[in-house]
């Protein structure tokens, strides 16, 4: 998409403002379920939005191409389509493709045409990019590159799904309840620009990792800045994007864990780290002095995810509300806990984390409230 | 639906502006008992009754809450007691004037911001800036009364009221979650049982003497929550409360050159 | 008949002594078309004799005419200090700029044409001292801060935690963790409290008290201050965990031992008031303790020479930062000082690559102890382009993450902190604003070592009027004001953390300057 910039920030402001309710919940066995509760938990949260964006991100729901990168784009025009296709075939060997299934649906307008390609890079390219990286490189090309075509999800075996609408008509028009995934994530959006573009809405993704996002990050200038100087071009204004990145650089490129992508978004406090005892202390200061231009100030609440995580974070002085539950083998996040209690009167754990510290889902465990209800820094015995 | 003394309202599905207007209607007919069953995060219970009633019904309105009720439950609160079998979420009790709010779980973010007056009960555990900014007015004093911990900013810039923080979540050797106590605090008293160390205290904040008064009233809460909650509370004792209290009325008094 | 030249004999009346008519020679001033830059005022009825003006003044301004028993004052003499007015017990005396002035003229100023009468005199280059005062735009003054509203909550400092912590060093690309800690070897870096530093100000230039002033405040406060090219007097070695020694052109004082005496080792490269020379310190302020110091014989100038005679060339530079390093056993971060000039950003980027870990700029405004006038007012660009420019081209080239950047150059105010943190500098330094704090007027004449505050002065009748423990309290106190105002401007825009400023310049928004100068400073203009 040329003039992705103006296309996504009409106004030419530092950073489309926006805010929102998020929601994710996972089975953590692994086994595809119905995306129904979902809908149903986002759509009870109605208030939050202001029906200018919406959005899901699926997990495991194509096993018949689990292994091909799926792109779902979005173009303006034929003749983006067309550009594209053409582009794909010289690039990758394209498994499959076909026009992402809608329906009509009221309150969805302006419609722009879906198609998803189920794509292997080529083995033959003679570059010594590994697939992940070739893959990031093809979709930031296209968005920069082709007019009227914007790729919104790459990675394997799961699926972005947004657009401009409250989540429970995205999720009617995109006919989600076709689907079974075991992580279904969902964003309801509340900018303040009248225009909003479908390419806008949340989730937000590179590969298979994507994040939806509720607040609005102070620091989006100081973290662009820093990101940009490392090699990300910001297009999209917006600070889920600067989010993105700084998933993809310290977890997919730099290979950190969850909890220390916590550490660096959003670190201890110098008088808690203070206290600490010297190991701890030694790496907190270290990834404060090294990586602060990736502290995100400001309020947010992020849930995160990939094939195998979904980890809900909140700023450090929890600026934004984040409930997170469990209840048999499933672990949900919800901006508001009743949008839980729902679809799920009885819970086994319920509680709300502190600010900046991690909850981590992971296929296979569950977290432990414990791990983020209270800090357990080893304080050194003053 | 015409109710006599006691209303029940079925909330499934009901949006929440719907939902209050027909509690606003029963009581203006003249229910002095609510019942709302299947609350699903709908916000303002309890706040558009303003001369709904005589200030003397108003004060002897119940309203039942089954089901997790939304956002500024309670909010301008001003008579009626308010129950809610389940937890509460964000804002609950926000610049509440009188009533009581019982919340028979855990309570969110901000409970109680700004409260002027009244009561409020939360069972178990409470979430961030608990108490932020409650005031008093000689006899015009909220009080605020959690049993189990809260997170961080508990008090924060507390112009006056009681906070009372029992700690009974925790385990014997568990300290209390929250840091930065009582940052800004001006007014107002906070009474706490458990460990809690000089760190978790905001600048300004000190552990001071319980006096007779506060001996008074800490019994009087304590007995209160038991029977609530029908709890067994002998063994707590008031000599386990720590109080809390602002160092300086004018904290911020040598911040400016003139 | 009378001579021409002869001064006629006046008939006097010498029964009333108040009011000589009688002019003695010592009533004249020396012989010159120049008007005099201050008039002195003395209220006679106020005054008492008590002398204190005779006794503050260093520049032989006042002095009692014996025989007339009357306090005179010799106008032609003042620099405009003050110091008599604040002190004289009855405010007896008004110092101003002296209201005749030459006809007014657009090009030809009255300081212009009593330049050239200073030369036509002397036939030297005039000296001066302190920054660049001439009008151009002050660009801090054209820049407008962010503040959040609604969409994303304002934090009380008052209430909240807000933090300033800063790390001066070099930073690693990325950060390796095993098993829960930390894998990485971290290059040495300076942990200061909040993101000021005490500039470079040599010992000579001023004097021991204000030193130890300075370095005591630095101490206290929890941040760096920087022993400037005059060397490090031993007495100061106490202070070294607070300590940045630089190694400037003339070397003076540079020794292992101080090298290793410091957290940080700047070499100077250049000074935003004098970009391009070397420095000069007159032998009547070289006394025995400087001259200790600075390892040259008492009495003689000080020259520093105007480059670093072994570096002629940006791999020279690379040189001198590992000789540094080695000498250190790469115990402390190295940092390159520039003065703000036309290349600054590509300058800048060269220092990174020859291995430096922090950039120090200095603009046009910077302070000094003397400089040729010429060149103080002529050369040289203001630090706000220059720090938007190098922040910009290590960003571009994707080397900024690496250094540090520290930004100076008459920062006056906690709104030029913010600013310049914005435009992307992780600390500033600051020379003029300490130095006022500990009683400067900026009446210049630095050079003349005549200070009558005792700080630009190694006169030990002078230099004794600092006391350097309240000259420390009024330092700290000034940095704490400063703290709490940057403070109340980053809650202001939503922020907690001093990182989350770093860079942002979409904090910043211009006004009344033209496109090109917005482009350049990378900031919208307000309303945008």
């Amino acid at each position: 998409m040329k003039n992705l910039s103006q296309v996504n920030n009409p106004y030419g402001e530092d950073k489309v403002i926006s805010a929102c309710s998020i929601f994710g919940m996972m089975e953590t066995s692994g086994k595809p379920i119905s995306g129904e509760a979902a809908f149903k938990a986002v759509a009870n949260m109605h208030d939050r939005g202001n029906g200018l964006g919406g959005g899901f991100a699926v997990y495991g729901l194509y096993p018949d191409f689990a292994d091909c990168y799926a792109l779902h784009i979005m173009f303006a025009s034929q003749q983006g389509r067309h550009y594209t296709e053409q582009f794909l075939q010289s690039e990758v060997k394209v498994e499959n493709s076909q026009e992402v299934p809608t329906r009509k649906t009221e309150g969805i307008t302006n419609e722009p045409m879906i198609y998803r390609y189920f794509v292997y890079p080529k083995s033959d390219r003679g570059d010594e990019l590994s697939d992940d990286d070739y893959i990031v490189k093809l979709v930031l090309q296209i968005n920069d590159e082709i007019e009227d075509s914007f790729v919104f999800s790459s990675g394997k075996n799961m699926g972005v799904f947004k657009g401009v609408g409250f989540p429970e008509e995205i999720a009617e028009y995109f006919r989600l309840e076709d689907y079974k995934g075991y992580t279904w994530t969902v964003h309801g959006r509340f900018p303040t620009n009248s225009q909003a573009w479908w390419g806008g809405a949340h989730p937000f993704s590179m590969l298979d990792w994507t994040v939806v996002h509720n607040g609005e990050l102070s620091s989006y200038g100081a973290n662009r800045a820093w990101l940009e100087t490392v090699g990300y071009k910001c297009t999209m204004f917006t600070d889920t994007e600067v989010l993105a990145y700084a998933i993809d650089l310290i977890m997919r490129k730099q290979g950190l864990s969850p909890e220390i992508f916590a550490k660096i978004v959003a670190p201890p406090l110098w008088s808690e780290i203070d206290m600490m005892d010297s190991d701890e202390k030694q790496l907190h200061t270290a990834l404060r002095s090294t990586y602060g231009g990736l502290l995100m100030n400001g309020p947010f609440g992020i849930v995160v995810a990939n094939h195998e995580y979904m980890i809900a974070l909140t700023d450090r002085i929890r600026l934004r509300p984040l409930t997170a539950a469990i209840k048999g083998t499933k672990l949900f996040f919800s901006s508001e806990e009743a949008s839980i209690r729902l679809i799920e009167p009885e819970l086994d754990l319920v509680w709300t984390p502190m600010g900046g510290l991690p909850v981590i889902g992971k296929i296979g465990s569950l977290p432990s409230p414990e791990d983020s209800k209270k800090r357990h820094y080893d304080f050194a015995v003053i | 639906m015409t109710c006599c003394q006691t209303c029940e309202i079925d909330a499934t599905g009901v949006y929440y502006k719907e939902m209050n207007a027909q509690i606003r209607k029963a009581v203006e007919e003249g229910a002095e008992h609510i019942v709302l069953r299947n609350v699903t995060g709908q916000r303002y219970i309890g706040t558009n009754l303003y001369q709904a009633t005589s200030p003397e019904r108003l004060a002897k309105l119940q309203i039942d809450v089954y089901g997790t009720p939304g956002n500024d439950l309670g909010a301008f609160l001003d008579g009626p007691v308010i129950n809610i079998y389940g937890n509460i979420m964000d804002a609950s009790g926000n610049t509440m004037n009188s009533g009581r709010i019982i919340a028979h779980g855990r309570g969110g973010d901000i409970t109680g911001f700004s409260a002027r007056g009244g009561e409020m009960f939360i069972r178990d555990n409470a979430g961030y800036r608990v108490g932020i900014h409650m005031k008093e007015y000689q006899e015009k004093r909220p009080v605020m009364v959690i049993g189990g911990t809260t997170q961080d900013f508990l008090g924060e810039y507390m112009a006056g009221g009681v906070i009372i923080v029992m700690g009974l979540t925790l385990a014997v050797d568990e300290a209390h979650y929250a840091n930065h106590v009582g940052t800004g605090m001006h007014g107002g008293k906070i009474f706490i049982r458990g460990i809690i160390e000089d760190h978790q205290l905001g600048a300004g904040v000190g552990i001071t003497e319980v006096t007779e008064d506060d001996t008074g009233l800490i019994r009087k809460y304590i007995e209160e929550y038991a029977r609530l909650f029908e709890k067994d509370m002998s063994g707590i004792t008031v000599q386990s409360f720590k109080k809390l209290t602002p160092l300086s009325s004018r904290p911020y008094k040598q911040l400016y050159a003139y | 008949m009378q001579g021409e030249n002869t001064v006629p004999d006046i008939k006097i009346d010498t029964t009333d002594k108040s009011k000589p008519l009688q002019r003695k020679a010592s009533d004249f001033k020396i012989r010159s078309n120049r008007l005099t830059e201050f008039a002195v005022d003395r209220d006679y009825d106020r005054c008492i004799k008590c002398e204190v003006c005779v006794r503050q003044c260093a520049f032989d301004v006042h002095y009692r005419d014996e025989e007339e028993d009357v306090i005179k004052h010799r106008p032609e003499n003042c620099v405009g200090c003050h110091r008599c007015a604040v002190m004289c017990p009855t405010d007896a005396i008004v110092i101003q700029p002296n209201p005749a002035q030459y006809r007014v003229h657009g090009s030809w100023s009255s300081e212009h044409v009593k330049d050239i009468n200073r030369q036509a005199e002397t036939g030297g280059v005039v000296l001066t001292g302190s920054g660049n005062d001439k009008a151009a735009p002050v660009y801090w003054d054209r820049m407008l801060i962010n503040a959040s509203q609604v969409t994303n909550p304002s934090i009380d400092p008052l209430r909240e935690p807000m933090e300033l912590r800063t790390f001066i060093g070099a930073k690693p690309d990325n950060v390796r963790v095993k098993d829960g800690k930390l894998d990485t070897k971290m290059p040495p870096a300076l942990e200061i409290q909040i993101p000021i530093l005490f500039s470079a100000i040599s010992y000579g230039a001023i004097s021991y008290n204000v030193q130890k002033a300075i370095a005591e405040a630095a101490t206290e406060l929890g941040t760096m201050y920087n022993t400037g090219e005059g060397g490090l007097h031993p007495d100061f070695y106490e202070y070294k965990n607070n300590t940045i020694v630089q190694v400037a052109s003339g070397r003076f004082g540079v020794h292992p031992d101080y090298l290793n005496a410091a957290r940080m080792v700047e070499i100077k490269i250049g000074q935003g008031a004098k970009p391009g020379i070397g420095g000069h310190l007159a032998g009547e302020k070289v006394s025995a303790s400087v001259s200790l110091t600075r390892m040259i014989p008492m009495g003689t100038d000080a020259i520093s020479p105007a480059p670093q005679h072994d570096i002629y060339s940006i791999e020279d530079l690379r040189m001198l930062i590992y000789a540094i390093k080695e000498a250190t056993n790469y115990r402390v971060p190295v940092s390159v000082k520039i003065a703000a000039v036309h290349n600054a950003a590509a300058i800048a980027s060269g220092i990174v690559r020859a291995g430096a870990d922090v950039v120090a700029i200095d603009g046009f405004r910077g302070g000094t102890g003397a400089a040729p006038k010429i060149i103080r007012d002529n050369v040289g660009l203001p630090i706000e382009f220059a720090l938007a420019a190098v922040d910009k081209r290590l960003r571009d080239e994707g080397i900024r993450n690496r250094i540090t950047l520290i930004s100076g150059g008459g920062i006056r105010n906690a709104g030029d902190i913010v600013k310049a943190i914005a435009l992307g500098a992780d600390a500033v330094y600051i020379g003029t604003s300490a130095l006022i704090a500990a009683g400067c007027t900026l009446c210049q004449k630095c050079y003349s070592g005549k200070c009558n505050w005792g700080i630009a002065t190694q006169d030990p009748y002078l230099a004794k009027r600092v006391n350097p423990d309240i000259t420390r309290q009024r330092l700290v106190n000034l940095i704490n004001g400063w703290s709490h105002e940057i403070k109340e401007m980053l809650g202001g825009m939503g922020i907690n953390s001093i990182e989350s400023l770093r860079g942002s310049r979409s904090q910043l928004r211009g006004i009344g300057l033209t496109k090109t100068e917005l482009d350049i400073l990378n900031i919208k203009a307000a309303g945008e």
